[in-house]
């Protein structure tokens, strides 16, 4: 047994990461090829694979994927673009941020999806709906959590840059925005995350493409396999944009790692 | 006296008390007149309002009473004409040691040619040539205060201001450290005025040691460091230092056990 804390090696890391996925494969092929859950609530992982081809192939699955990608990344950029300025300006100056914070705080706890059917009166079932699920879902959320990680800067290093004749807004030009950078990037990388899931609920109703609406419409069919594959699809591209995030982040901010 | 460089008037400094507790009388009124080239060392223990002076010349923190007279003109706040050095490590750890050098040099508009030929003098006269490039991070506690020392000498204040800069480091380091700033000042002769708790290190680096008082802080003794300059690290055992050592540790240690009895 490994005591606690004891860091593990590289290729030890990736065996084990690795190696739970196939326990989860194992037990889920164990389950439906072995006869212990009915084809109809769950199919197999070969089904499942098959289904998945199936969809990409014949029934142009890839335009879903894409659809779905593009109003993830469409609402969440509106969201960060607005979002992250206030989240700065909120943590710099305590006025600004006694003056929002509890209306932001109060609107973070709004969810998302409860959203959906009064956007759907105002916007419409086109993509701006869509657009503005995953905004309202993000929005709020990446203004507080910026201003939390602004408002937490050094004051030992803003302090340093005030007797190295730093102005007002010198300090939060070269110190709050520099010094936090990474944080803003990984609360980006967090929120993102997020977006994911609203962009679902957004597609399950009032869509005519997408992954959601892919697994909605295969809801109608019973085909489970079709299900399946939309939401591993939902977890794969998610891993991917995870990981560039995270390789971004290592490429933009060297100093972190130094 | 026109020789007079920074004139401390009066200044005193209450602190609040905390959920309706006592105020805190942190400085007594005080009164400082530092000369023109002077390097001035105020030692006191621990809580004894010490850096609460340096941080109201600094502009850090406001005066309750009294005022501080820089070149005649009042302080209001942080400049570029005073440099600062901390204990803790505020190099900006996302700028490289070069870049940490000029910060105060492009806030202040200094061409790109100009701030390369300042920096490499400083990163020279600190002895980091070849780590230029490097993050702070990387760099060892010492290495991290050579380069503040740099950064606040390349903006040129009118003077220096050092608060405990080597109380994190080792002994070794810290009494390296101590000549590095000597050769510097004996070399330039930028005013300084720095905080410590190290009498030894109070003594070394001074032509006039200043005793505070513990809580509530006021200056207890000004006394004058004759020894001759260039210092040498062997002067800590001489004769003369010893006699210095001897009068100013019986000085401290009164206030030292008051501020005890005090807690």
């Amino acid at each position: 047994m490994p005591r606690p804390l004891e860091p593990v090696g590289q290729g030890a890391r990736i065996a084990l990461g690795i190696s739970f996925f196939v326990v989860f494969v194992v037990a889920w092929s164990v389950a439906t090829l072995g006869g212990f859950v009915s084809k109809t609530f769950l199919a197999d992982p070969v089904t499942m694979m098959q289904d998945g081809w199936l969809l990409l192939t014949r029934f142009g699955f890839m335009g879903d994927i894409g659809v779905t990608v593009w109003r993830v990344v469409g609402g969440f950029v509106m969201a960060a673009l607005i979002a992250v300025p206030i989240g700065v300006m909120m943590g710099a100056y305590k006025p600004f941020e006694a003056f929002l914070e509890p209306f932001v705080s109060f609107a973070r706890y709004l969810p998302a999806s409860a959203f959906v059917p009064l956007l759907i009166l105002w916007a419409g079932i086109g993509e701006l709906q869509k657009l503005l699920v995953i905004f309202i879902g993000s929005f709020f959320q990446i203004i507080l959590m910026v201003a939390v990680a602004v408002g937490n800067t050094r004051r030992d290093l803003v302090e340093a840059a005030y007797t190295l004749g730093s102005t007002d807004m010198g300090i939060v030009r070269r110190v709050l925005l520099p010094s936090n950078a990474p944080e803003i990037a990984e609360i980006l990388r967090l929120v993102l995350g997020w977006a994911w899931t609203y962009v679902i609920v957004a597609e399950l109703i009032g869509s005519s493409s997408g992954i959601g609406h892919m697994i909605i419409d295969s809801q109608a069919l019973m085909a489970t396999g079709q299900m399946i594959f939309g939401i591993i699809v939902i977890g794969v591209i998610g891993l991917i944009s995870d990981f560039l995030f995270k390789a971004l982040n290592r490429a933009l901010f060297p100093w972190r790692l130094a | 006296m026109t020789n007079t460089i920074l004139s401390v008037e009066n200044v005193s400094r209450v602190f609040p008390g905390m959920r309706g507790g006592e105020p805190v009388r942190a400085l007594e009124p005080t009164n400082l007149a530092v000369a023109r080239n002077d390097f001035i060392t105020i030692l006191g223990p621990s809580g004894c309002g010490k850096s609460t002076l340096l941080r109201i010349v600094a502009g850090l923190d406001r005066p309750s009473a009294g005022r501080v007279l820089l070149e005649g003109r009042e302080i209001k706040g942080p400049g570029a004409d005073r440099g600062m050095v901390f204990q803790s490590y505020t190099l900006f750890p996302w700028l490289t040691i070069a870049e940490n050098i000029a910060y105060g040099l492009s806030e202040k508009g200094v061409p790109k040619s100009d701030r390369a030929d300042i920096v490499a003098s400083y990163t020279e006269k600190v002895g980091l040539r070849g780590f230029e490039h490097h993050y702070p991070k990387q760099l060892s506690g010492g290495m991290q205060q050579r380069t503040a020392i740099a950064r606040a000498l390349a903006n040129d204040p009118a003077i220096l201001l050092l608060d405990e800069p080597f109380g994190a480091l080792d002994n070794q380091t810290r009494s390296l450290m101590q000549e590095l700033l000597l050769g510097i000042w004996e070399r330039e002769r930028k005013t300084v005025l720095f905080v410590t708790h190290d009498i030894e290190e109070a003594i070394f680096l001074a032509s006039r040691v200043i005793v505070m008082t513990a809580r509530p802080g006021r200056i207890k003794a000004d006394i004058p460091v004759d020894l001759p300059h260039p210092r040498h690290y062997r002067m800590k055992t001489s004769p003369e230092f010893s006699g210095l050592k001897a009068q100013l540790t019986e000085e401290i240690r009164v206030e030292a056990m008051q501020a005890q009895e005090g807690h």
